[in-house]
């Protein structure tokens, strides 16, 4: 970036903008970026995850400092952290509850994006990098979750690394070779370690700067979908419809990050297991090899996915369909942006049509969430096999029929999108 | 292979274990700001159970936290150490333990959070006589628990009815029934505490953070309005 013109600065800052350009950083990217005015509730969720990225790392560090990868010493150094060490137990509660909130916020955050288009051109790319960033993080939470080296987090990471072995020819040397041993051990607990704290977080640092590189290039979406850009003052050139981001949304975020941190610390200080959700009990007896628990489920965040692997029937013996379609289910949502033909935009002009495959999702997502918590013998069983969807748990049958209509949302996008009917766009945004 | 078939059955199998949860457990007399109680459980707890059962995460001078000085926890209750800085550790080790008893004792430092504190009282007042087992005792709780009833010189004898499956003291012990559930309430209670030592001032604090929160709360909002009042 050439020295700004309009920012000529003396003093420090002057010294520091001829050798830096961190004037007109700030102004490109704070001061001078015009962001919609209309942003609603929704608009707080990248804010927070900025926030929860940087605390997640922040007590990570310190945790690495107590903490031993190893399976003889990782249950014990947690115990450690959690009695002997000064406020660790805060820090470590900060850490696991904080990657339960950092998939709340994220969910919220891609509901939005779903919710107002914020997907469609020209900001195809920005979503590309959200979710790559959503994958990677579902990577970092099941890598970190392996580190307490407790009952779940073994068999967890065993039945999770064992779904490669249904990869069809290589599938079990795949396994190994992920695992560096037969079962999980102490080289899968080592390895996986070393993904946790830098691997992971390096590539998740990298892939949020282009997130904000690519967002401040195109400019935020609203919740009326209108590009505030098309409507400048003559005179300026400033949108209209824009205000600084700061100081206007600094401070609103501010707002958005008191309330979460109410929320935050209600759970850190007085449900730090939230009803063994965020910290499941049987994750408090160290990893035995020898005994598998009897019901092993991934935390809260996984169980829709887990739900849609353990939905989809074998074929000929093998796990392999399952698998598959649980990694669609991730991947499916790369494809949203070219998905969706509508004329407009947002929900708010968009049909009946839209916003009826909208909920039917969600209450897919929210449904399939539950049942992966849960066995699957749950709601007891039928008394006959079901033709065609087949199986006798009625959950399993529950869980099929969710995981059709969570993939029929984006399978069928581009028919009901382009069918459904819309309402005229203002000229302005609403606020 | 191998792996498939395992990884399949460990998939799809989250069968009979949610039924036989369904078993009633007692509610456990928790309470923590109850030092009195938290203190007789700790003796309880190291004159019973640490014998076999190491509690090796957790620290004898931490019984601070419950209103004991160094000096009593020295006098008192160090019979596997010497220093009350060490911890709770026992001298059997895991292999002869196995040999001896079947399955090695657990270490107890947190089972109040694998278990739940109803699951300890209830698995404490459920031991009964079960000649067919190698060491003569059964639990209503913990089927075919490898455990002896430690406590049956207290308890007595309990015998399951085969009609009915409730239990029944047929022999009494030295404590009444009712001194006998206040002994192990006084035990789950410390086991409690143990599991997380520090959970009462987490809370403390916690009230602290929410009255901050609160007010930063109030003045986000406020300067946020001052902020946006031009903006419409």
């Amino acid at each position: 970036m050439a020295k700004d013109s309009n920012t000529s600065s003396t003093g420090m800052l002057g010294w520091i903008d001829e050798r830096f350009p961190l004037s007109s950083f700030i102004k490109n990217h704070l001061t001078g970026y015009y962001a919609p005015k209309n942003f609603n509730f929704w608009y707080f969720f990248g804010a927070l995850a900025l926030f929860v990225f940087v605390m997640q790392i922040l007590t990570g560090i310190f945790l690495t400092m107590h903490y031993k990868p190893s399976a003889a010493e990782a249950f014990a150094s947690v115990e450690y952290i959690m009695r002997d060490v000064s406020f660790g137990w805060l820090i470590r509660y900060m850490h696991s509850t904080g990657s339960s909130l950092f998939f709340v916020v994220i969910y919220l955050h891609m509901f939005r994006g779903l919710m107002y288009g914020s997907y469609r051109k020209p900001r195809e790319l920005l979503w590309l990098f959200g979710v790559f960033i959503f994958l990677l993080l579902m990577a970092e939470a099941f890598f970190g979750y392996l580190l307490p080296w407790g009952q779940m987090s073994y068999w967890g990471a065993q039945v999770i690394v064992n779904l490669f072995t249904s990869v069809p020819f290589i599938g079990a040397d795949l396994a190994e070779w992920v695992r560096g041993d037969y079962l999980v051990s102490d080289a899968t607990l080592n390895r996986f370690f070393a993904f946790h704290v830098i691997a992971l977080p390096l590539a998740l640092a990298g892939l949020i700067f282009g997130h904000l590189i690519a967002l401040h290039e195109v400019g935020s979406n609203n919740p009326d979908g209108i590009e505030i850009k098309d409507l400048k003052d003559k005179k300026t050139g400033i949108p209209l419809d824009g205000i600084p981001f700061h100081p206007y949304y600094t401070v609103k975020d501010l707002v958005g990050l008191s309330v979460f941190l109410i929320v935050f610390a209600s759970i850190i200080f007085f449900a730090p297991e939230m009803g063994g959700y965020f910290l499941e009990a049987n994750n408090f007896v160290p990893a035995n090899p020898l005994v598998t628990p009897d019901h092993i489920a991934p935390v809260w965040y996984f169980t829709p996915f887990y739900s849609i692997l353990r939905a989809v029937p074998p074929l000929f013996n093998s796990q392999f369909p399952g698998v598959a379609a649980m990694g669609l289910s991730v991947l499916i949502f790369f494809l949203v942006p070219w998905l969706d033909k509508s004329k407009v935009r947002s929900i708010r002009y968009k049909g009946a049509l839209y916003k009826k495959w909208l909920s039917t999702f969600v209450i897919s997502f929210i449904v399939l969430g539950y049942l992966g918590t849960v066995p699957s013998n749950i709601w007891g069983q039928f008394y006959n096999v079901i033709p065609i969807i087949g199986g006798k748990d009625v959950a399993t049958i529950i869980a099929r029929i969710f995981t059709i209509t969570y993939f029929l949302f984006f399978i069928l996008m581009p028919i009901y999108s382009s069918k459904d009917t819309t309402k005229p766009v203002p000229k302005r945004v609403r606020m | 292979m191998k792996n498939i078939i395992i990884s399949i059955a460990i998939i799809l199998s989250f069968s009979s274990s949610y039924a036989s949860d369904s078993l009633k457990l007692q509610k456990a007399p928790i309470d923590l700001n109850d030092k009195i109680s938290l203190q007789k459980g700790a003796r309880n707890f190291v004159n019973y159970c640490l014998n076999c059962h190491s509690a090796s995460y957790m620290r004898y001078n931490r019984l601070t936290d419950i209103g004991l000085t160094d000096d009593l926890i020295k006098n008192n209750l160090l019979f596997t150490s010497d220093k009350v800085g060490n911890p709770m550790s026992i001298s059997m080790n895991n292999i002869d333990a196995k040999k001896w008893f079947g399955a090695a004792p657990p270490n107890l430092s947190v089972t109040a959070r694998s278990r739940g504190a109803d699951w300890i009282y209830s698995y404490l007042r459920g031991f009964y006589r079960d000649r067919s087992r190698s060491m003569g005792w059964n639990n209503t709780v913990y089927e075919n628990s490898a455990m002896p009833h430690i406590l049956w010189e207290l308890q007595g004898e309990q015998h399951l009815d085969d009609k009915t499956h409730e239990l029944e003291l047929k022999i009494p012990g030295k404590l009444s029934p009712t001194e006998y559930d206040q002994f192990v309430g006084d035990i789950t209670n410390y086991m409690v505490f143990m599991s997380e030592p520090g959970q009462q001032k987490r809370r403390q604090i916690g009230y602290y953070v929410l009255a901050f929160l609160f007010l930063l709360l109030i003045l986000t909002i406020n300067l946020k309005k001052e902020y946006w009042k031009n903006i419409k």
